[in-house]
């Protein structure tokens, strides 16, 4: 099932399937490693609810909900 | 032998967080030179080291980049570098990589694009240890082979780990790497097309180089509405055209072009990292996931910030007054000394009340900004100072900000200097910028006196409890504070507005913090500040002074100091008074009364504002000085009640309630400190800036004074 990054629940894994239509943004979260195909773990939301924090390619990365919430993923475990 | 000439000149480049600074500041020590990139915000710093053959190697520390493809001010100032496009600052011939070992995929993405741009280059594999610790193993050998260029491992916080590292770097010939970009047709196509243009245009260049190749890359990669700026800036020419061109064809050809052109480069990566690290755990470091589950945890993260907040908030407050009431003793001892040793005269006025005063002005700030910076430099070693944006975030988003803006406001209820000196840790330089023009509406300490004073004359002892002054004082923290909330959130829709670029914070491993590299950022602000700030502070302090010595009365006589009757200290004292009144900033308080006179302020009130642009309690002393009354900032109470029974010429109160409000709302607001101004004219490297500051504070305090006084006067307060 398809849903937003803004949707996974700690420590839930998946898999990036589309970046946000937003050019500048789509680069920038690319040249940070997020690509279509990238594994990602949803670590926490920040104790106010946003932003957010996920790990991929070994290191951590916090970006806001807004953003998250057009990122398209598919959890890979059932 | 020229020594000078044989010098290898190396631009240390890396990741944010890869230990980059902490390397350069190992390597170089205290051997080092801290200026500004022309014409932007950026720090620029370089320093020297002796090689191992007794040569002097120069080291060019650039800012933390993740990609050549640059978005921030910061990153552009790499990019410019190493593209050679900045005339301030040559092309450097060689280059030192710094990767953190724990990160390398992430690392290897910017890495590999230097590499491409065909200089001599050393990788450091910083953080050996603890990759090491996470159960990384890194094939050096491997690393090395696949990049084809020299990858010596190291620890920079270990200093024997250097050494081969150093025999490196002293090497009189260091390969190139052969590593290039491997694209799909199309992409290749592309760039032969541009930098073949590129190439024809420039005299020397072939189509070949791997300079123009990049040149063309990033061109081609920059967003629409970048492109023409990007052109102007790498002299393009006759290149944007045909890079125009090339990306229709792109759009034709290869549908997905830009995402490719980032995969590709992370498919390579990913299989070499493969070789030579084999799979990562997906989870990283063990300890900081532990500490995170507390530190960022919904209630017990709010503990630790708040602990962590409060420890820091006191020290600056509390710790820093008292070596800041010993700079004052000080100061005031050497004033005395000089007034007793040398002659009467203007000379003596000018070393005593103008020179060493202010100096001591200047060396009084210093506590509070070491304090601050140790402990910013301690939150950022040890990575917290991520995870306090992290969590302050979603406010400081609510007027447009970034949650790194929260530690350089807080700092500012101390001092304004030491808070927007911490912007810097702010990458992004309109947040920056946005930062720095609301910080000093931030009630600082200075503003502190005038509260107590004027909340003393609003109500005479006995007539309200000490709770009810807390809760005014309160009050008046919590106004200045919405207003550089309100105010951020209007420079962000307004004249600093624009594209917000979108919040992406890497979060650092924890990391025990190196207290001599902590020390070292701590002595380097602070000389800094002595340096670029200090001399223009001294310099307004002479002139202050000048204009409330100048011109002399006429009147005064020559005074006996060896008498030392009762008449003689209040005789001294009226003497003051006049001659304040006589001197240029009296002329000006009296000039600018018909201005002030609405807000219900008199020429003596417009003496105090005069003179308190040196700094706001400088206020206290003056009035002090004209109504005669022997009073400090430690001990209003006096002057208070002297200024309660102080009455215009036709017999009314001067200082009724109303204009004590107003004048609160006044300091609230009001820009009255130069020596926050010379800070913001160092950090915002313009005059633009500071004086736009200094304007819209004292416009909106006079017309939130305006409103107050006249307002109160329609309800019939008085």
């Amino acid at each position: 099932m398809n849903i937003s990054l803004s949707e996974l629940q700690p420590n839930e894994e998946a898999v990036v399937l589309e970046l946000p239509k937003e050019e500048r943004i789509a680069n920038r979260l690319r040249e940070m490693g997020l690509l279509p195909g990238t594994t990602i773990v949803f670590v926490r939301r920040a104790p106010l609810g946003d932003p957010l924090e996920i790990r991929l390619r070994g290191y951590s990365l916090s970006l806001r909900q807004n953003e998250a919430a057009s990122i398209l993923v598919k959890r890979t475990q059932a | 032998m020229h020594p000078e000439k044989d010098i290898k000149c190396y631009a240390v480049v890396g990741n944010p967080n890869s230990g980059k600074t902490t390397l350069f500041n190992a390597l170089t020590g205290l051997r080092q030179k801290v200026g500004n990139y022309p014409g932007v915000t950026v720090e620029k710093k370089s320093g020297q080291f002796i090689g191992q053959h007794g040569e002097k190697i120069e080291l060019l520390d650039l800012p933390g980049s993740y990609s050549l493809n640059s978005h921030a001010p910061d990153e552009c100032v790499t990019r410019d570098v190493l593209l050679g496009l900045r005339s301030d600052t040559p092309r450097p011939d060689r280059i030192l990589c710094v990767i953190d070992a724990s990160h390398l995929e992430r690392n290897l993405y910017f890495i590999t694009q230097v590499l491409e741009l065909g200089l001599p280059t050393i990788i450091a594999l910083n953080m050996i240890d603890l990759a090491k610790a996470q159960g990384i193993a890194i094939d050096v050998l491997k690393l090395s082979e696949e990049l084809d260029v020299p990858v010596i491992a190291c620890q920079a916080n270990h200093r024997e780990t250097l050494l081969p590292l150093k025999l490196a770097l002293s090497r009189a010939e260091i390969t190139r790497s052969s590593w290039a970009q491997k694209l799909p047709s199309p992409w290749m196509r592309a760039i032969d097309g541009v930098s073949a243009v590129w190439a024809h245009a420039g005299e020397k260049t072939s189509q070949r180089d791997p300079l123009v190749r990049m040149k063309s890359l990033l061109l081609l990669a920059s967003p629409d509405a970048e492109i023409e700026f990007l052109a102007k800036e790498m002299k393009a020419g006759s290149a944007l055209g045909i890079a125009l061109a090339q990306r229709s064809m792109l759009d034709r050809e290869l549908p997905l072009w830009r995402e490719a052109l980032v995969s590709a480069r992370y498919d390579r990566i990913t299989e070499l990292c493969q070789a030579a690290q084999g799979k990562s755990s997906m989870l990283g470091d063990a300890m900081t996931h532990h500490l995170d589950e507390i530190l960022t945890h919904p209630l017990w993260g709010w503990f630790g910030f708040l602990g962590i907040m409060g420890l820091m908030f006191v020290s600056i407050f509390v710790v820093a007054a008292y070596p800041m009431s010993w700079i004052e003793t000080t100061f005031g001892f050497l004033g005395n000394c000089v007034r007793e040793i040398m002659p009467q005269g203007d000379l003596r006025d000018l070393i005593s009340d103008g020179i060493i005063a202010g100096i001591g002005g200047v060396v009084t700030f210093l506590p509070q900004i070491l304090v601050l910076f140790f402990f910013i430099g301690l939150l950022e070693d040890t990575g917290y100072m991520a995870r306090a944006a992290f969590l302050m975030d979603r406010v400081m988003s609510k007027v447009g900000l970034h949650g790194k803006s929260f530690i350089p406001l807080l700092s500012s209820y101390a001092c304004a200097i030491p808070g927007i000196m911490a912007t810097r840790t702010i990458e992004n330089a309109k947040d920056r910028l946005v930062t720095i023009l609301v910080a000093p509406l931030m009630s600082c300490s200075a503003r502190l006196p005038v509260y107590a004073l004027m909340i003393a004359a609003l109500f005479p002892k006995g007539t309200i409890s000490i709770w009810t002054q807390g809760a005014i004082m309160m009050g008046l923290y919590l106004f200045g504070t919405f207003a550089a909330l309100g105010f951020a959130w209007l420079f962000k829709k307004t004249i600093l507005h624009g594209e917000t670029p979108i919040f992406l914070m890497e979060l650092p491993p924890y990391r025990i913090p190196e207290l001599k590299h902590v020390l070292l950022q701590m002595v380097q602000r602070a000389r800094i500040f002595l340096k670029r700030a200090g001399t223009v502070i001294l310099g307004i302090s002479v002139i202050l002074w000048f204009l409330v010595s100048f011109p002399k009365n006429p009147s005064a006589h020559p005074r006996n100091w060896s008498t030392s009757s009762q008449i003689a200290t209040t005789s001294v004292k009226s003497d003051k008074a006049t001659q304040l009144e006589y001197s240029y900033a009296g002329h000006f308080g009296h000039w600018i009364e018909p201005v002030i006179a609405p807000l219900g302020f008199d020429w003596k009130i417009g003496i105090g504002l005069v003179a308190a642009q040196a700094a706001r309690e400088v206020f206290i002393s003056t009035l002090a000085i004209i109504y005669h009354v022997e009073s400090d900032e430690e001990n209003p109470s006096s002057l208070s009640t002297t200024l309660i029974q102080e009455t215009h010429p036709d017999g009314t109160l001067v200082y009724t309630p109303l204009t004590c409000l107003s004048i609160l709302v006044f300091f609230v607001l009001s820009m009255q400190c130069i020596s926050t101004l010379a800070v913001v004219r160092r950090e915002t490297n313009s005059l633009r800036w500071p004086l736009f500051q200094f304007c819209y504070m004292t416009g909106a305090a006079y017309l939130a004074s305006l409103l107050v006084y006249q307002g109160g006067k329609l309800f019939g307060l008085m």
